[in-house]
């Protein structure tokens, strides 16, 4: 049979940004991939160069949505490390503490993504209900559900007090007990278990020879973590294990991605408890002197390192982000090497390659009025409660359950 | 004596040139510099015989007249050797590492397009990440570079202003 080659992309059936990927066929198996990066690509790298420190921490945020705390934590602490200051233990808790929160908001992200590749949308209808715990928290402590502002360079800009804590406490309870039942559906249910296992296969080897970074080389039984191997924040005083397993696929990676929860629950808990009182920032000055760092940061998809140099000025003099999905992409072709096409949107997504989260405010342009008017979170999830009752689907009952466990 | 102390003392023993050249930055972090020609037999011994399996990424720098690549390499136990040379900028040559870490093709790409660096036995493969219809010649990372579309450089905004 003659070998085909379809173009995957720059919009396709994996992700919401847009990648090419050119896959060549004999007939539905794939003979050989490559990937077209680069369409994302917005010269942050240069911007940064052109804008204050302070500016840039808010610029490398928006990176990504769903990493976006990832990026300015890396960002701050190869600042803070060339300024030589010593950021309070308080601000180095809140950082780890909004890390983990981020780990659980994009692993249950992930894991309603994976449910949809595979046509089990119920898990993704469940795991994105379940996400809303966790944002509502990240709202409430950063006032913002992504690209949370939290971080400056010396500290953070936010403490965490009084009614916050417990409500962290509940949610992570509420979470660890969804999780639980998520855990069980993917031991138990055949169905899932037979669709995700063998599904691209990277060997520990390959893995490793590729470079692969967080869940993926994790689920291919690399023991590889930043928070454990290069500590930051306050990682070096949390009790935590590396969550490994061999199955080296994309059942793994699934698990790999699960027991992660359950361990972000725990170490919010015990940042909460080990949080030291005290100040959560210290001045910094607008000129950093010249110098470099390196710095390293565990994402939920992977290793994110920065690189900045600075130059004795406000503005760096070089910034360089490698972010975790630049290291993964490398790894799909040997994943779907000899694969069915039918497997590569799972694949792809296995690797959690980014993906951008929605405002908070919505433009609302009413036909019958000229003007357009606001709509807030609040009432946007009221407007969709009330559009499906309408059409006869009543979630009242659930959300009260819900409601209850919070 | 470290365990970062001790790696800087067995590449100062291989490579005598390296004394004064590499140093512990910090806790995990060890820096040095070599000589372009100096580069591959430290980087492929660092990678072989100091554990540094892990490229990071490679850095590269506009740095006047020559341009700089810091190749960040790390090992399991989190040290993180950052090792650089220079080429001069009118002739920014330098070899693939792909043969030694495959995934440097990605980062090595992208000091083509976003620095202008010619990488020798690099294979086939497409561009990263500038678009396809990108003017030749014009790289982004170099300081001489400005945006020449108005109004997307802040200098630019601020005129416009």
């Amino acid at each position: 049979m003659r070998n085909v080659v379809i173009p995957v992309g720059p919009q396709h059936p994996a992700l919401k940004e847009p990648e090419s990927f050119s896959v060549t066929l004999s007939g539905e198996r794939i003979m050989a991939f490559s990937a077209r990066l680069g369409y994302n690509h917005r010269g942050i790298e240069k911007a940064c160069e052109e804008r204050t420190y302070v500016q840039d921490v808010y610029l490398i945020e928006r990176i990504c949505g769903i990493c976006s705390h990832a990026h300015s934590t890396a960002f701050v602490q190869a600042v803070e490390e060339i300024a030589g200051l010593a950021v309070p233990e308080r601000a180095l808790y809140i950082r780890t503490i909004i890390a983990e929160l981020e780990r659980i908001h994009s692993h249950l992200l992930w894991l309603g993504v994976a449910g949809h590749e595979v046509g089990f949308d119920t898990l993704l209808m469940y795991t994105w209900r379940d996400r809303e715990i966790v944002m509502d928290i990240l709202a409430e402590l950063t006032g913002n559900r992504v690209n949370y502002g939290i971080n400056t360079i010396g500290g953070v800009r936010r403490d965490i007090a009084g009614a916050e804590i417990s409500d962290i406490m509940k949610a992570m309870d509420t979470l660890e007990e969804r999780t639980k039942y998520y855990i069980r559906v993917a031991t138990e249910e055949r169905t899932l278990i037979n669709r995700l296992s063998g599904v691209g296969v990277l060997s520990r080897e390959d893995a490793l020879s590729l470079g692969a970074v967080g869940p993926t080389a994790r689920a291919s039984g690399i023991a590889r973590d930043t928070r454990k191997d290069d500590p930051y924040a306050a990682y070096g005083a949390l009790d935590f294990k590396v969550i490994t397993d061999d199955h080296c696929d994309v059942y793994g990676r699934t698990l790999v991605r699960m027991g992660e929860l359950m361990e972000a629950y725990s170490m919010i808990r015990q940042a909460l408890k080990k949080m030291p009182d005290g100040p959560i920032a210290v001045k910094a000055p607008r000129k950093i002197p010249a110098g470099e760092a390196f710095s390293r940061y565990e994402a939920p998809r992977g290793e994110d390192v920065h690189y900045v140099k600075a130059n004795g000025t406000d503005k760096p003099e070089r910034v360089k982000v490698r972010a975790p999905t630049l290291a993964n992409i490398q790894c799909v072709s040997k994943m779907l090497e000899d694969r069915q096409l039918a497997d590569l949107p799972i694949v792809i997504a296995a690797i959690d390659p980014c993906f951008s989260c929605t405002d908070r405010l919505i433009s609302v342009k009413d036909a019958r009025k000229r003007a357009p008017s606001s709509m807030k979170w609040e009432d946007l999830r009221l407007y969709g409660i009330e559009w499906y009752r309408d059409k006869g689907i009543d979630f009242s009952k659930l959300n009260t359950r819900m409601g209850e466990r919070l | 004596m470290t365990h970062e102390e001790s790696i800087v003392q067995n590449l100062v023993g291989k490579f005598a040139y390296l004394a004064g050249r590499v140093q512990v930055q910090r806790v995990r972090r060890i820096i040095g510099s070599v000589d372009q020609g100096q580069f591959e037999e430290v980087f492929t011994y660092a990678q072989r015989e100091l554990q540094f399996s892990v490229l990071c990424t490679i850095t590269g720098l506009d740095e006047g007249p020559t341009m700089g690549f810091i190749y960040q390499m790390a090992r399991a136990d989190g040290i993180v050797f950052s090792l650089k040379f220079s080429v001069p900028k009118d002739k920014p040559v330098i070899q693939t590492m792909t043969r030694y870490f495959p995934p440097a093709d990605i980062y090595e790409r992208e000091l083509m397009d976003l620095l202008g660096a010619q990488v020798e036995g690099l294979g086939p493969g497409n561009r990263y990440p500038l678009p396809d219809d990108w003017p030749k010649d014009e790289y982004p990372l170099r300081k001489d570079w400005k945006a020449k579309t108005a109004g997307t450089n802040t200098e630019e905004i601020k005129q416009n202003a």
